[in-house]
C-alpha cells in the first residue's frame, strides 16, 4: 500500500492517540520487538563505523547482555534501574491515556525526591513502618504539587502542558541546587551542596542485601510494581479513569457525557506528577540516601520513552522499563569490558523510540502485511 | 467522451470495497451512482481519480485503455471531482482559487493575473456558470463555491465530471440550480457521473442509473420508469418503506420551553437572536434549516454545552439555564448529538463502553466509583440486541461499527433511558437507507410512548416524514412556525432561503 492508499481515518488519528489505542498482539508486542532488533543491528554498524570489527561488536553486546541478565548481580542492577524508569514511565502513560503531554516528570521527580529526602532525615526515632510510608507520601504530595501547577494551568488558561512542564523542570532542577545549599538541607561540615543522610528508618532496605550488600536492587520495585497495578485498576475499573479514558481519546464527546475535563486534566497531572515523585523519592531512598544536584538524572525524560514503548499500558510500562533498565546496567559493563561508550546506549533507546513512534517503518523494513482497518471490516455488516 | 469500467476489483486488506464493477457512462449524459454507505462507491471514485489502483480491471475512455498512476494522470485523462468538501481557500478570490496550481506565468514565475482572470471568465461565460472572478470565497454562499469547484476541474481541461454527494450542502433552491448547471454542462458534451444516496435526485437528473451493493453492481435502473422504492430495494437487497407511518401526535404538556434565548460569540455577533419555542410531551418538533444557522448553537443551549447570553431554558418548568451538561442529564434530557463521530461516541472505546459514555456515573453501572463491569456487559448485550446494532460483538471498538450501526449504537445509548426530552441532532445524515428507516421508526414510537422530541434536521424530507410542527431557523433567528400539515416543502424551502415573508 503506498501513502496515498492510506484511508484517511488512519490519517487522522492523532499521534498520542495512535499510542494508546486498540492495542493487540501486533502493536503492542510485534512493532515494538522489532523495533528493538532493527535497534540493536543499527547499534552493530554504529559500533563497526568506529573503527571496531564485527567481532568486537559482538563482544560488545556480549558484555552488554552478560551485564543486564548475565548473573544476580546483573539482574540486581537491572531492577535497580528500572524501578524509577517504571514509575516514571507510569507518570507519563497515565497523563497520554488523558491526553496531556507531561514532559515534567523529572522536574517532578526532583520535587518530590526533595521532599521525600526532607521527612527522611529530619525525623527521627519512628519505626521504619511509619516513617518510610511517611516520606514516600511526602516524595508523591510534592510531585502532585509540581504536576498540579501545569494542569491546572491548562484547565484553566489553556496554557500547554508541554511548554508548562518543560519550564517547571528548570525551575525544579534550580532549586534543588538552591535549597541543597541552604542550611535545612546541607549536610554539616560540607561545601558542596549535598544534603544530608536519610535515617534508616525512612530508607527502601535493600531485599538481597543478606545475600550480597552489594545486591541494590530495593523495596521501590515492590512500590513501582503496586503503582503499575494500582494505575491499570484506576484507568480500566473505575469511573475517573474512564473519564481520564474518554477525554484523552476524545473530549468532544467527554464534554458531550457531561465530564468535567478541567476536573480529569488537574486530577490526571497530580497523579502523574505524584507517580514521578515516587521514582525520585524510590531514587532518594533507595540508592542515594541523600539527595545531590540533578538526583533525577533525566530519568523522567528516560520514562516519556518508557510510555512509549509501553503503549501507556501500565504493564506494558514495567516491561519496557525493565528492557531500559537491562541496557543502562549492561551499557555499564559494556563500557568497561568490551570499551563501548555507554552514550550507545542511549541512541539505541532513540532508535526505538523512532521505530515504536514511526511503526510504518518497521512495517516496510520487514514486509509485514498491513493490518486491515477497522472500519473497512466493518461495512460487510452493513445492513 | 465515453467512460467505460471493466472489473474493476480493488481488496483491502479483510475488505473486497470492489467486487467486478463494470459500469459505461455514455458521451453527453448523467449517470447516477447510488448505493448505501460503504457499498463501494467513493473506493470506485478513488480508483477513477487515480488515488487508488485497482487490482484487476480497466478503465476505457472512448475505448482507450487508460493507466491513471497519481490523481495528476486522470486529470490529464479529462476525468475531474468535484467533492463534498470545497476544496477552495476562503480567503482567496474566485480567480486565484480557479487557477491554484496551474497558474498562468509570466516570465520570472510572475502570475499573470489578467490572463488568469481571462480564462475564468471565458470558462463561466462557456458553461453558464456565472460568477464574479474578483469575489472572495468567504463571501459567497456555498451554491456559488460549487460552481467555483465546477470552473476549477473545467479548467483543467476536465471533460468527465464526477460529483460526490454534490447536493449535501445545498438549500432547496441551489439544488434546483445545480441541477440546471448539470443540464447545461450535458448540453455542453460533457459526460456526468453523479454520486449520490439520494433517489429523488438520481431520478430527477439522470439519464442512466447504476446501483452498487456490498462492492458490487447489483443492477441498472431507467430513471423514465424506476421508483424510488425500487431503487432503496436494490440498494438493501430488501423492501424498504420510505414512508415514516405515524398517526398525529398528541401534545400534552409543556416539557421544554426557551424564552428569547440569546448567544454571541467571541466577538459579540449574535449566534441565537431572542429564539423563544417550545416541545410539548408527545409531539415531535422539527427544526429546519440549512446548515450553520443557529441549530447547533441551539441544541447546545438546551444540553448545556454552550453558555447563553441572555434568556431562559426552562425543562418541566425548572429554569436549567445556568445548570451543567451533567445535571441537565441527569434531570432528563436526552440527545443524539449531530456529530457522531466527533461527539455521539470514543471511537477507540468499545460498544459497551460507549453505550455507557454519559451514564456510566450512576447505578447500576458503577458503585463507589468503580465501574460494575457486569451490568454494563448485561445491558450493553440487550441493547445491540433490541437496536439492531449490527455486528453485535460489544468488545469491538466504536471505530469499527458503520456510520448507521455507530448511529443506531448512539440511538440505543439515548433512547433507552426513560427520560422526558429527546433531542436528536441530525438523526440519519450520512447513513444507510435500511438504519434511516430503523432509527424513523424508533423516534416516531419514543413521541408515541408520550416523549417530547426536538428533531434537527437539513433534510427537508426527514423534517416533514417527522415533524407534527415544524420551525424554520435562518440567521439564528426562528423565522417561521408551521403545522406539517399546513405546508409545503416549497413554503419551508424559501424561509430557509431567508426569503419567506
Amino acid at each position: 500500500m503506498t501513502a496515498a492508499q492510506t484511508p484517511p481515518e488512519v490519517a487522522q488519528r492523532g499521534f498520542v492517540q495512535q499510542l494508546t489505542t486498540s492495542v493487540n498482539w501486533r502493536t503492542g508486542l510485534l512493532i515494538p520487538f522489532l523495533a528493538v532488533v532493527t535497534a540493536l543491528i543499527i547499534g552493530i554498524v554504529l559500533i563497526m563505523l568506529t573503527g571496531s570489527s564485527f567481532g568486537q561488536a559482538m563482544d560488545a553486546y556480549a558484555a552488554l547482555l552478560q551485564g543486564s541478565v548475565g548473573s544476580v548481580k546483573a539482574i540486581s542492577e537491572t531492577l535497580t534501574a528500572a524501578t524509577p524508569l517504571i514509575l516514571a514511565g507510569l507518570s507519563v502513560a497515565i497523563a497520554f491515556r488523558a491526553g496531556l503531554f507531561n514532559i515534567g516528570a523529572e522536574g517532578q521527580m526532583l520535587v518530590g525526591g526533595m521532599c521525600a529526602v526532607f521527612v527522611g532525615f529530619s525525623i527521627t526515632g519512628l519505626p521504619i513502618y511509619i516513617h518510610l510510608p511517611l516520606a514516600l507520601l511526602a516524595g508523591f504530595i510534592g510531585g502532585a504539587i509540581w504536576g498540579f501547577i501545569p494542569g491546572v494551568l491548562k484547565a484553566k488558561t489553556g496554557a500547554h502542558e508541554v511548554i508548562v512542564t518543560i519550564m517547571l523542570n528548570y525551575i525544579a532542577l534550580r532549586l534543588v541546587d538552591f535549597f541543597l545549599k541552604t542550611e535545612l538541607f546541607q549536610r554539616e561540615g560540607r561545601n558542596d551542596p549535598v544534603s544530608k543522610t536519610v535515617e534508616a528508618s525512612a530508607q527502601l532496605t535493600q531485599m538481597l542485601g543478606w545475600m550480597n550488600p552489594a545486591l541494590r536492587v530495593h523495596l521501590g520495585l515492590i512500590v513501582a510494581l503496586i503503582a503499575a497495578g494500582v494505575i491499570h485498576w484506576l484507568l480500566f475499573r473505575t469511573t475517573t479513569g474512564f473519564e481520564f479514558r474518554a477525554v484523552g481519546a476524545n473530549p468532544s464527546a467527554a464534554r458531550y457525557a457531561g465530564m468535567s475535563i478541567t476536573k480529569v486534566y488537574v486530577l490526571v497531572m497530580m497523579i502523574a506528577g505524584g507517580l514521578a515523585g515516587l521514582a525520585g523519592s524510590g531514587q532518594i531512598l533507595g540508592v542515594l540516601d541523600r539527595a545531590t544536584p540533578g538526583f533525577s538524572s533525566n530519568i523522567g525524560f528516560d520514562g516519556i520513552a518508557v510510555a512509549l514503548l509501553g503503549r501507556s499500558n501500565p504493564w506494558g510500562v514495567v516491561a519496557a522499563a525493565v528492557l531500559f533498565g537491562g541496557l543502562r546496567a549492561g551499557g555499564q559493563q559494556m563500557q568497561v569490558s568490551a570499551d563501548v561508550g555507554i552514550d550507545l546506549i542511549a541512541v539505541i533507546q532513540a532508535l526505538i523510540i523512532i521505530f515504536v513512534a514511526a511503526p510504518a517503518l518497521i512495517t516496510a523494513m520487514y514486509r509485514l502485511k498491513t493490518p486491515a482497518v477497522s472500519t473497512q471490516i466493518s461495512k460487510g455488516w452493513a445492513s | 467522451m465515453e467512460l467505460q469500467l471493466r472489473g474493476i476489483t480493488k481488496r483491502f486488506p479483510g475488505v473486497l470495497a470492489n467486487d467486478d464493477v463494470s459500469l459505461t457512462a455514455r458521451s453527453g449524459t448523467v449517470l447516477a451512482l447510488i448505493g448505501e454507505n460503504g457499498a463501494g462507491k467513493s473506493t470506485l471514485m478513488n480508483v477513477l481519480s487515480g488515488l487508488y489502483r485497482s487490482d484487476a480491471g480497466e478503465i476505457l475512455i472512448d475505448g482507450v485503455h487508460q493507466t491513471f498512476r497519481d490523481p495528476g494522470d486522470a486529470i490529464k485523462a479529462g476525468i475531474g471531482m468535484v467533492h463534498q468538501h470545497f476544496m477552495l481557500v476562503p480567503v482567496f478570490s474566485v480567480y486565484e482559487n480557479v487557477i491554484l496550481g496551474v497558474e498562468p506565468t509570466k516570465a520570472g514565475g510572475v502570475l499573470n493575473r489578467r490572463e488568469a482572470r481571462r480564462e475564468v471568465k471565458e470558462i463561466s461565460e462557456r458553461y453558464g456558470l456565472a460568477v464574479d472572478p474578483d469575489a472572495r470565497i468567504e463571501d459567497l454562499p456555498v451554491g456559488i463555491q460549487q460552481r467555483v469547484e465546477i470552473i476549477k476541474v473545467l479548467l483543467r481541461g476536465a471533460r468527465i465530471l464526477v460529483f460526490d454527494e454534490p447536493t449535501a450542502v445545498l438549500t432547496p433552491q441551489e439544488v434546483e440550480e445545480f441541477f440546471g448547471i448539470v443540464a447545461e454542462l450535458k448540453a455542453r458534451g460533457a459526460t456526468i457521473i453523479f454520486i449520490t444516496h439520494k433517489l429523488k435526485e438520481a431520478l430527477a437528473v439522470a439519464d442512466d442509473i447504476t446501483v452498487l451493493r456490498g462492492g458490487r453492481v447489483v443492477g441498472h435502473a431507467d430513471p423514465t420508469t424506476a421508483t424510488p422504492e425500487e431503487l432503496a430495494a436494490m440498494m438493501v437487497g430488501r423492501e424498504i418503506d420510505l414512508t415514516v407511518d405515524k398517526e398525529p401526535g398528541t401534545p400534552g404538556r409543556t416539557v421544554l420551553e426557551l424564552t428569547d434565548v440569546t448567544m454571541v460569540d467571541d466577538y459579540g455577533r449574535p449566534l441565537l437572536n431572542k429564539v423563544s419555542m417550545s416541545v410539548a410531551a408527545g409531539e415531535i418538533v422539527g427544526i429546519a434549516g440549512i446548515q450553520g444557522n443557529g441549530q447547533t448553537e441551539l441544541v447546545e443551549a438546551i444540553t448545556g454545552l454552550l453558555p447563553i447570553s441572555s434568556g431562559r431554558v426552562e425543562f418541566d418548568g425548572a429554569d436549567i439555564s445556568n445548570k451543567s451538561v451533567r445535571d441537565r442529564h441527569v434531570q432528563g434530557i436526552a440527545h443524539v448529538p449531530e456529530d457522531r463521530n466527533d461527539m455521539g461516541m470514543v471511537g477507540s472505546f468499545t460498544i459497551k463502553e460507549n453505550l455507557v459514555l454519559d451514564s456510566y456515573y450512576a447505578a447500576p453501572y458503577s458503585k463507589a466509583g468503580r465501574l460494575q463491569r457486569g451490568s454494563i456487559e448485561e445491558s450493553a448485550l440487550a441493547l445491540v440486541e433490541a437496536y439492531d446494532v449490527r455486528p453485535p460483538l460489544i468488545e469491538n471498538t466504536g471505530a469499527a461499527l458503520s456510520g448507521g450501526n455507530a448511529q443506531k449504537m448512539i440511538v440505543a445509548r439515548e433512547f433507552s433511558r426513560d427520560v422526558p426530552l429527546v433531542i436528536c441532532a441530525q438523526p440519519t445524515r450520512g447513513i444507510d437507507v435500511g438504519s434511516i428507516e430503523y432509527i424513523h421508526e424508533q423516534i416516531v414510537r419514543k413521541r408515541n410512548e408520550g416523549k417530547a422530541i426536538l428533531i434537527v434536521s437539513t433534510e427537508l424530507d426527514e423534517i416533514f416524514a417527522l415533524s407534527d410542527r415544524i420551525l424554520v431557523m435562518y440567521d439564528g433567528k426562528i423565522v417561521a412556525e408551521r403545522l406539517t400539515g399546513d405546508t409545503t416543502p416549497t413554503e419551508i424551502g424559501l424561509f430557509m432561503a431567508g426569503k419567506g415573508s
